[in-house]
């Protein structure tokens, strides 16, 4: 687990980087209290104590990542709190949870404050070391600050407000694949860079603490459903090396789809439940009300998870039947 | 890996787990007779079915080779005095697996010549069928791979069946253990003897000696030694654990499963190992009985590693004696590391079931001591198993208890305890020693 952790740093040093103190305070808020949730109610089912597992701070991490960088603070803690308590706890701690438990706490806020979380700001703004983003501080139970003129005062040229995949979605800007590649664009703290996620990800994969099969499966799925409608009318669809690296794909992919509590044990059932999540996401983001399909592709796919377990179940050596999942 | 499937490569199984080897520390080093210790202790049960009856009194002199027990009954094998001296006493002895056993007590003779009781030569070419059976029960053979089952049973195939192939286990795929390998290399004249008369007692039209990749030197040896005329050849298996288990041997070589609660006769085949065969070639040509065997005495704790042959009964205090045990030992395992056993006394005794004595340090057990976490159903076990259980969930049926559901959903009783499971749990979840405790308890309650 300390892997997955140490795979997670270069990710966030980069958000904190790109978005700058905000987003430093955004990880440490959803991963303390997300750890602090995690010892809560180990101690209240008298389990002992299951930080030293690390698990909770993966999911606080990967929370905070995939949040807005102004996202207020208060909603952050919130997000943890759900994501660990009603995502983990309640099903029995660590391996007993359906679903991840960080898509569970974005999906309450998601639900809870729609405004807030898809607010973005702009990338390498120029005092974000020096300043926070307004919204961060926002008081417990307050509606977060405007922040139009905040970034009106930036002076920054050309800021729509939008990420890349709501420009090319409903403007069909398609910005170009160098920058979501590398991740010089707004979006969610951790998504932004394709590449680092990518080179973090091959690296928890080559250490085997990740099922390469996952995130193999969920990239084919999103290419191969986007493949189609591009050939068809480039003006209007994305293309797929675009829906690739754009949004939370990459990260989704690598980091979320491939928790191994919510995805089948069966390396066949690995491969059936990544391209449904690909092909999910991307349909979602082409036909759905919603920009990202992410989320919702994985925590369906994990609902899916122990079903796709049993019907993958390897035949029992010797034996016309497979055991039960 | 299906998706690699178009690529060639070496026959195996599903599943498996690639353990690290060690066999390098032993791998070259030539068989030496290790010295008679100065009492032998020789167990009455060392194989699976019926023990041994003493057929020797106290006080009473033998020979070494001479019949000492005999068989009770078909699945029983007799005894044979490993060595010239007096029976000291008949009482229980300590035992690998815990309670203590009966067992005859034999004080060597050091001065004694130990040429070996020497009958007339029997008439092979001359025996009938169930003369050849009757034979190799009267040789005391079981099977030295570590499974320890009367060798004459297996010649017979149940009513209905005919045996068309024997398969020659030299897979040897325990870390550590190189005695199949030496024998492979050393004796493979007695090992092409054992496998005619094997040929001959089943009835069998051919037979294939199944060796893992990493004894290619083995194949090549054995493919130039084994003459032409013989409907006998040599073919390299991946290196794999458990590759050596009869069930996988035979589906990497002849494409087939054993049905559940089958035999290996249920799909034509019976599987001997190799360092058997060439105990069977080497002792029925001359009437004489099994008293010693090939060890493997080697790991971490041992200062000179090495392959021995053992008389029989030696107790491993003796045996690490004369290669040398450190001063930092931990655990003494008798066969591989990975379905071996942990001994609880250097008093028991090295016995017709094992292939080799494995030492480690004190340092190598803190993976015992490790911190168990919840299974994080990660599925490492479930790619592992070779006979395609759900380790997973039936480790969490174990933890409640549910035994009577892990045997009638999920094919408890299949497993052989190989070991995969627990190798590969990052949750350091002792799957292996949670599935041996069912199935103890499930048999319990049968009865």
């Amino acid at each position: 687990m300390r892997s997955v952790v140490l795979a997670l740093l270069p990710v966030s040093a980069f958000a904190v980087y790109q978005f700058g103190l905000s987003v430093l305070l955004l990880l440490i808020t959803t991963t303390v209290v997300a750890v602090a949730t995690e010892w809560l109610f180990a101690r209240l089912s008298g389990q002992g104590n299951t930080v030293s597992d690390w698990s909770a701070v993966i999911t606080g991490l990967l929370l905070g990542l995939t949040l807005p960088p102004g996202f207020p603070l208060w909603m952050a803690a919130v997000a943890a709190f759900v994501g660990i308590a009603l995502g983990k706890a309640l099903f029995g701690g660590l391996g007993y949870n359906v679903m991840n438990p960080a898509l569970v706490g974005r999906a309450f806020v998601q639900a809870a404050f729609p405004v807030a979380i898809t607010t973005w700001t702009p990338a390498f703004a120029p005092e974000r070391f020096a300043e926070l983003i307004p919204s961060t501080l926002t008081l417990p139970f307050m509606q977060p600050v405007p922040i139009d003129d905040w970034v009106a005062g930036l002076g920054l040229d050309a800021w729509s407000g939008a990420t890349p995949l709501a420009l090319q979605k409903f403007q069909q800007i398609e910005l170009p694949l160098s920058d979501v590649f590398s991740g010089t664009i707004a979006g969610s703290a951790g998504e932004t860079s394709a590449i680092l996620i990518l080179v973090c990800g091959l690296w928890l994969a080559w250490r085997r603490m990740l099922d390469w099969r996952i995130p193999a499966s969920v990239m084919a799925g999103a290419v191969l459903t986007a493949l189609p409608f591009w050939l068809l009318d480039p003006t209007l669809y994305p293309s797929p090396w675009f829906v690739l690296c754009s949004g939370g794909l990459m990260l989704g992919a690598w980091f979320m789809a491939s928790d191994m509590v919510a995805s089948p044990v069966t390396a066949r059932g690995a491969i059936i439940y990544g391209l449904f999540i690909g092909v999910l996401t991307v349909i979602i983001r082409l036909f759905g009300g919603l920009v990202e399909g992410v989320m919702y592709a994985i925590l369906l796919a994990n609902a899916l998870g122990p079903l796709i377990s049993g019907w993958t179940q390897p035949r029992v050596y010797g034996a016309g039947s497979r055991p039960k999942a | 890996m299906a998706l690699f499937s178009i690529f060639p490569r070496r026959k195996t199984f599903d599943h498996g787990i690639y353990p690290v080897e060690h066999k390098e520390l032993t791998a070259d080093k030539p068989i030496r007779r290790m010295p008679f210790a100065p009492e032998l202790v020789i167990p009455l049960e060392q194989h699976k079915g019926k023990p041994a009856i003493p057929t020797v009194r106290v006080g009473q002199e033998v020979v070494r080779g001479e019949p000492i027990a005999e068989a009770d009954g078909h699945v029983s094998v007799p005894m044979h005095a490993p060595a010239t001296g007096v029976i000291r006493d008949i009482a229980l002895a300590p035992t690998a697996a815990g309670p203590k056993a009966p067992a005859i007590y034999l004080k060597v003779y050091q001065a004694a010549s130990q040429r070996v009781l020497f009958d007339s030569a029997p008439d092979l070419a001359a025996m009938s069928r169930a003369e050849l059976v009757a034979a190799v029960q009267q040789a005391g053979l079981v099977g030295l791979g570590g499974a320890a089952f009367p060798s004459h049973v297996k010649l017979v195939p149940p009513e209905g069946r005919t045996i068309e192939t024997v398969l020659v286990n030299g897979c040897e795929c325990e870390p550590y253990l190189t005695c199949d390998h030496r024998i492979m290399l050393e004796q493979t004249a007695a090992l092409v003897r054992g496998i005619q008369l094997v040929l001959r007692a089943t009835g069998a039209e051919r037979a294939v000696i199944g060796v893992e990749d990493n004894k290619l030197d083995a194949v090549e040896h054995l493919r130039r030694e084994i003459p032409a005329d013989l409907p006998i050849t040599a073919e390299a298996v991946q290196s794999k654990y458990p590759q050596g288990a009869e069930r996988m041997l035979i589906k990497s070589l002849t494409g087939r499963e054993v049905p559940v609660g089958g035999l290996p006769a249920d799909v034509g085949v019976a599987v001997y190992n190799v360092g058997t065969l060439a105990q069977m070639g080497d002792l029925l040509p001359k009437g004489q009985g099994l008293i010693e065997r090939v060890v493997t005495v080697s790991g971490p704790g041992v200062e000179r590693p090495g392959n021995f042959m053992v008389p029989v009964g030696t107790p491993l205090r003796f045996l690490l004696e004369q290669v040398g045990l450190k001063e930092s030992f931990g655990e003494v395992i008798l066969g591989g590391p990975m379905m071996g056993m942990a001994v609880a006394s250097l008093d028991v005794p090295v016995t017709k079931a094992v292939s080799g004595v494995v030492v480690l340090e004190r340092e190598d057990l803190d993976l015992a001591e490790r911190k168990v976490y919840p299974c994080i159903k990660c599925g490492a076990c479930v790619e592992a198993c070779p006979i395609s259980l759900n380790p997973s969930v039936l480790g969490e049926l174990a933890q409640v208890r549910d035994y009577a559901t892990m045997a009638e959903h999920y094919h408890l009783d299949q497993c052989f305890e190989c070991g995969c499971c627990a190798y590969v749990c990052p949750s350091n979840i002792p799957l292996t020693q949670y599935f041996r405790i069912a199935k103890a308890i499930n048999r319990e309650d049968e009865q």
